[in-house]
């Protein structure tokens, strides 16, 4: 890439952040709440986008860890203890317990090992709901405060938003650092070529089970975020159909890039409150925008950015080439 | 001299078939070992054994005199044993620089310094060597996938020495590649070998690159050993002619 093109994507990104700073400021209380949702649910599908993206293990499980996180926090804060111990438990939690779901991807794949995660999908949510002396069953947990930062209260929604923007910058560099480290290197080469990786000296085991255990704990992350958002949970949200979701902002993001889950989540997030002026269509219309983008370009949004730039890098490197076999010609 | 592998009647069977029939050798330091024998002979499944990715069902398999039977690929990477793939097996998404740290990030460090240490884990000095070295320097920063075949075979070789193994298995290097292709690279394996005292095992069917390369030449047919010689005594022994190189 060219120092010029550099400079522009650093401008990008700066003007990208100001204006989720700057912009919401005026935001009424739904739009503020909307928002962090997509904050919120950007870093759970980072987690998956990790899992599931870079080191290519199937997972429909996301949900139910957004859920573990978010019980973790619910339970803790309601009792008086600070949110952030509450995100420490549910981090650490969320790590075992994602450590624990990977064992089965040792031994199975692609969708042997979807159905091994949505089983257990399905076990955490009837835990959540069954298990009343713990999470109070369904009639959910209420009265979830917010905490204070660093000596600010975030009970109003501009603060509340800050928070979670400010919580998903943190993870974000995280997982830039992450991917750019050998680690994402060995994950891409999970995905990529499990038996080259092998013999390459790559512990394939390992690196499956952290892919599995750091992709869940930013599932657990998300949650302790959202049960202080919402300040109300109950078992529904973190059905199904949540991991579904998610999966759903990853690959319609674009899976296996950095930015895709923020461009999912967004879609999945936003998308569906931009068309509520069409009603009742709205759910129709998101259905079937999402399937002509996935046949148009199975690799998600990003991917059809990343073909317009491999293909101008493709013609510029000819044209290169053209010129200097046209210079080697006509040299004396 | 001192055995870099020794095999000892190892034996691999699928259901009733014996692929690799009670085979022993031993593998001199230094040494580059050609392994020929007509197809379905059990040369891969031997490989395979030697190299962990499957498990002999009899015999042992040593590297520097330690039993390594039963160890995982990567285990065995880890101690210096290394291979090339018969089929191309580079990670097409990656760069070439790319693919060669990554074929040598796992012999730096741990765990812990490769996730905190730098992005290249402080190979990239050493994977532009490599580059050099099998002149793939125009090549650096291009994903692997859109090299032509005969590239990714040179950097599927380049990336077996990353690690800087004692013991490379070569599952047929020359496989599809053209002949100027080919000379490079008999010309770069010969230099490692000699500069690094990198030992060597091939599989190969093109004859002309085993004859000129090896030291010595082992033959198998069936799962057994069927000869073992210096490439002159093998090209004259009546049944390796009989089984494999015909009259």
């Amino acid at each position: 890439m060219t120092i010029n093109g550099k400079y522009w994507r650093i401008a990008l990104g700066l003007a990208v952040i100001a204006a989720l700073i700057i912009v919401p400021m005026n935001f009424n209380r739904y739009g503020l709440y909307i928002l962090s949702q997509w904050a919120v649910m950007t870093i759970a599908a980072m987690g998956l986008n990790l899992t599931l993206g870079y080191a290519g293990q199937v997972s429909l499980a996301q949900g139910a860890f957004v859920g573990i996180g978010a019980y973790a926090a619910a339970i803790m804060t309601t009792q008086g203890m600070p949110l952030i111990a509450a995100l420490g438990v549910a981090i650490v939690l969320c790590f075992a317990i994602g450590w624990i779901l990977g064992y089965p991807a040792l031994r199975v794949q692609h969708h042997y090992l979807a159905f091994v995660t949505l089983a257990f999908s399905t076990l955490a949510f009837l835990v959540f709901r069954n298990e009343d002396w713990l999470t109070k069953g369904i009639y959910g947990i209420s009265g979830i405060p917010r905490p204070n930062v660093l000596g600010f209260a975030t009970n109003r929604p501009l603060p509340f938003y800050y928070f979670c923007l400010g919580s998903l910058a943190i993870v974000s560099l995280a997982m830039w650092w992450l991917i750019r480290s050998p680690w994402g290197r060995a994950f891409v080469a999970l995905r990529e070529n499990p038996v080259r990786a092998l013999s390459l000296g790559i512990d394939t085991r390992r690196y499956t089970l952290m892919a599995f255990a750091i992709g869940s704990a930013l599932g657990g992350v998300a949650g302790a975020l959202y049960a202080p958002l919402t300040q109300y949970i109950d078992p529904v949200p973190f059905n199904l159909s949540l991991s579904l979701d998610l999966l759903m902002m990853v690959i319609v993001g674009g899976s296996g890039f950095f930015f895709g889950p923020f461009l999912g989540a967004m879609i999945a997030v936003l998308l569906p409150e931009w068309l509520r002026f069409t009603q009742g269509y709205y759910l129709m219309l998101y259905a079937i925008a999402v399937m002509l983008l996935l046949i148009y370009s199975p690799t998600g949004i990003l991917g059809i950015l990343d073909r317009y730039l491999a293909e101008r890098r493709t013609k510029a490197a000819s044209a290169l080439r053209a010129v200097t076999k046209s210079r080697l010609e006509t040299a004396p | 001299m001192t055995a870099v592998l020794e095999i000892s009647n190892v034996k691999k069977s699928f259901g009733g078939i014996k692929a690799v029939d009670g085979v022993s050798f031993d593998v001199q330091e230094g040494e580059i070992l050609g392994l020929i024998g007509p197809n379905g002979c059990g040369k891969s499944t031997l490989f395979n054994c030697i190299l962990g990715q499957l498990t002999p069902t009899d015999g042992e398999v040593k590297v520097d005199g330690k039993v390594v039977t039963g160890l995982r690929p990567s285990e065995l990477n880890r101690l210096g044993v290394s291979r090339t793939f018969q089929l191309l097996q580079v990670f097409p998404k990656l760069s070439v620089r790319e693919n060669l740290i990554l074929a040598g990030q796992e012999h730096q460090g741990n765990m812990m310094s490769r996730l905190f240490g730098p992005s290249d884990a402080g190979l990239s000095a050493a994977a532009d060597q490599m580059i050099g070295f099998f002149k793939l320097d125009h090549l650096a920063t291009e994903a692997a996938g859109g090299l032509s075949y005969g590239q990714q075979k040179l950097l599927d070789a380049a990336m077996a020495f990353m690690g800087g193994p004692r013991l490379v298995l070569l599952d047929e290097p020359a496989g599809g590649v053209n002949l100027t292709m080919l000379g490079d690279l008999k010309e770069r394996l010969a230099a490692i070998n000699r500069e690094k005292r990198a030992t060597f095992v091939v599989i190969e069917h093109n004859m002309e690159f085993v004859m000129s390369l090896c030291t010595r030449v082992m033959v198998m047919a069936e799962g057994k050993l069927l000869a073992m010689g210096t490439p002159a005594e093998v090209r004259a022994n009546p049944a390796v002619i009989e089984a494999y190189l015909g009259h």
